[in-house]
């Protein structure tokens, strides 16, 4: 038993350190990216157009990774893409997070009119595809960082709120509630200090997630074309001119997407690997 | 009785979230700054021509003013005219939605057979290697979105090995015989099994990005239930009894572990429906989704809202018969 708990622990750290240790990378190359770029994410050279990364015959090793259709570096849009990327996870994620359980908290904790109010609100926003809506939503408010963010948020707290509903209807049966409420302490007192610090690591795990999510929200704007500027380098507005280019160039389209794919399952594990951090049983 | 005033308050509930939905969407699109009229009329269009077809589509009245012309409209089954195709919307999203039913069914179909093996497989090995790497993949598949997968499959199978059709629903090519928008079914129906054939290779691809992270979810639920299951004294039973390990996993575990699955899988084909939006772009594939993203370009806000309105209700259908089922299967309800 206690050789079967050792190698759960051990899977679960190596899960843990392999994801934080590329989303550090990805973080530290996104910080960085103006003085390690080779180049200048805007800058179009047409006769260097469409060429292949270093190992394929016919590349200039100039472009480590090869150039689109309009001669952009490859290596140097995939790095400023990662600051829109960790920037859009990192806002969108803590405001959703904070919305979702704020709405959550209250319905579970105040119960009655609060929750029914708020469980109905849930119950309509789930009946919406969430592409559509992201996509609505920023075809009104127009494209922009700003509009991805408030759309990130406003589509998603039905995550968080469903989630932190049902832990703080769980926290609120416990004893120590109920002795907090016997002891006279007010409301927001008892909610504050004895039933928020108990969700939190639930709250944390989601937020791993949720900037996830975030950051394929951003890319699919970015494909549909109304994340910021067709122009400004993004690893969704990468992927959607690799897809339109795809027979002439794989490179376009496989880098921005490798990163992509490597980012989201990080940010994945990673708070699934929290989520069993915090789990008593395991620890 | 006692099921009647249930079934009645369930519509309530319903009628309460698709009504609420309809608000949403009316009021969210009319605060879009781009005016639908300037767009459709030609550059040379006088102030007169703007106002004639703004009075025509009924933009000039209040906002509150449109919106109960329209719902009292919708509730005689008519979603007003679509500004940037002309036609109503009604027969137009109509159209439209077979192809994307078809696509959601057929990746619900692969969701369930992949995710089904991978637990069995996991049970049947369980405590070796096997059942290691079905956690592996399911974890992968879980963690990852049907866009990303949509777009590697187009990369893997598209152009590196290019074995499947990567656009549209059908080869432009192809004689179509069809009456029916249901391509697959009438394809079968009418024996015509090189169309049939044709359809599946252009639908596999945007079908399994949707399926695999549903495969994944089904994997490891049914796994857990099964494993859960294979505790039970009656498994125990059946097993001392001399039965083989699959005949005691699928005839005597499986029937009592599907439940919890089969519940999942109903909200869960939701979110893949949800999915179909953004999975319809990426395979040029002609259903409702694509056309919705087209008429959210083009502000078509009579469009716009007939499609949100078919999702949503598409949603609360699908999740009450997931309702209805899990009251018919489950035995403690079911005498309740």
């Amino acid at each position: 038993m206690l050789d079967g708990r050792g190698s759960v622990k051990r899977r679960l750290g190596a899960r843990l350190w392999l994801s934080g240790a590329w989303l550090g990378l990805m973080a530290v190359l996104a910080l960085l990216a103006p003085w390690i770029s080779p180049h200048d994410p805007l800058a179009q050279d047409l006769f260097a157009g469409r060429l292949p990364p270093f190992w394929v015959t016919g590349a200039d090793p100039a472009y480590f990774l090869g150039t689109d259709s309009l001669g952009r570096d490859v290596l140097t849009r995939i790095l400023y893409g990662a600051r829109i990327a960790f920037s859009v996870a990192l806002v969108a994620g803590l405001a959703t997070a904070l919305v979702g359980s704020l709405l959550g908290l209250l319905a579970g904790y105040m119960r009655g009119w609060v929750d029914v109010a708020i469980s109905r609100l849930v119950e309509i926003w789930m009946a919406f595809p969430p592409v559509l809506f992201a996509i609505l939503l920023i075809a009104v408010m127009g494209t922009g960082l700003t509009s991805i963010i408030i759309a990130i948020v406003v589509i998603d707290w039905t995550r968080f709120c469903r989630v932190v509903r049902a832990e703080a209807m769980n926290q609120s049966a416990m004893d120590y509630v109920s002795s907090a409420i016997v002891a006279g302490r007010p409301r927001r007192d008892i909610l504050c200090r004895e039933i928020l610090p108990n969700v939190l690591p639930t709250i944390v795990a989601l937020l791993t997630l949720e900037m996830g999510i975030a950051v394929i929200v951003e890319a699919i704007l970015s494909f549909v074309n109304l994340s910021i500027s067709t122009d400004a380098p993004t690893w969704g507005g990468m992927i959607a001119e690799g897809r339109t280019s795809i027979h002439q160039a794989w490179w376009v389209l496989a880098f921005p997407l490798g990163v992509l794919f490597l980012t989201v399952l990080s940010f994945s594990q990673f708070g699934e690997g929290l989520k069993d951090r915090f789990d008593p049983v395991l620890r | 009785m006692k099921l009647l005033r249930a079934t009645l308050l369930r519509l309530l509930t319903m009628s309460v979230t698709l009504i609420g939905v309809a608000v949403v969407v009316f009021f969210v699109i009319r605060v879009v700054p781009g005016n639908p009229i300037a767009m459709m009329l030609p550059p040379g269009a006088t102030e007169d021509d703007v106002a004639r077809l703004t009075a025509l589509y009924g933009l000039d009245k209040s906002i509150v003013e449109q919106f109960v012309i329209w719902l009292g409209g919708v509730l005689q089954g008519d979603f007003g005219t679509s500004i940037s195709l002309r036609q109503p919307v009604m027969p137009l999203v109509l159209g439209r939605l077979p192809a994307t039913l078809e696509l959601a069914i057929f990746a619900l179909v692969i969701a369930v057979i992949v995710g089904g093996a991978l637990a069995l497989t996991g049970v049947r090995h369980r405590e070796t290697r096997t059942e290691t790497a079905v956690d592996v993949a399911n974890g992968v598949g879980l963690s990852i979105p049907d866009f990303l997968w949509a777009l590697i499959l187009i990369v893997l199978f598209g152009v590196l090995m290019p074995i499947f059709h990567i656009s549209g629903r059908i080869s432009p090519s192809l004689d179509l015989p069809f009456v029916t928008q249901f391509y697959v079914f009438e394809s079968v129906a009418r024996l015509r099994f090189d169309l049939w054939w044709d359809l599946l290779k252009h639908m596999f691809m945007p079908a399994l990005a949707l399926a695999i992270p549903l495969a994944a979810i089904i994997s490891q639920l049914l796994k857990q239930s099964l494993k859960e299951t294979m505790h039970l004294d009656y498994v125990t039973l059946s097993r001392t009894k001399g039965y083989s390990e699959n005949h005691v996993i699928l005839s005597e575990a499986l029937p009592n572990a599907m439940l919890p699955t089969l519940t999942l899988i109903g909200v869960q084909f939701t979110f893949l429906i949800g999915g179909t939006v953004i999975i319809e772009r990426l395979f040029s594939y002609e259903g409702l989704g694509n056309m919705a993203i087209d008429a959210v370009i083009n502000r078509d806000l009579p469009l716009i809202q007939g499609i949100v309105i078919v999702f949503a209700l598409l949603f609360t259908i699908i999740n009450l018969l997931v309702d209805m089922m899990y009251a018919v299967l489950n035995p403690r309800l079911r005498h309740a």
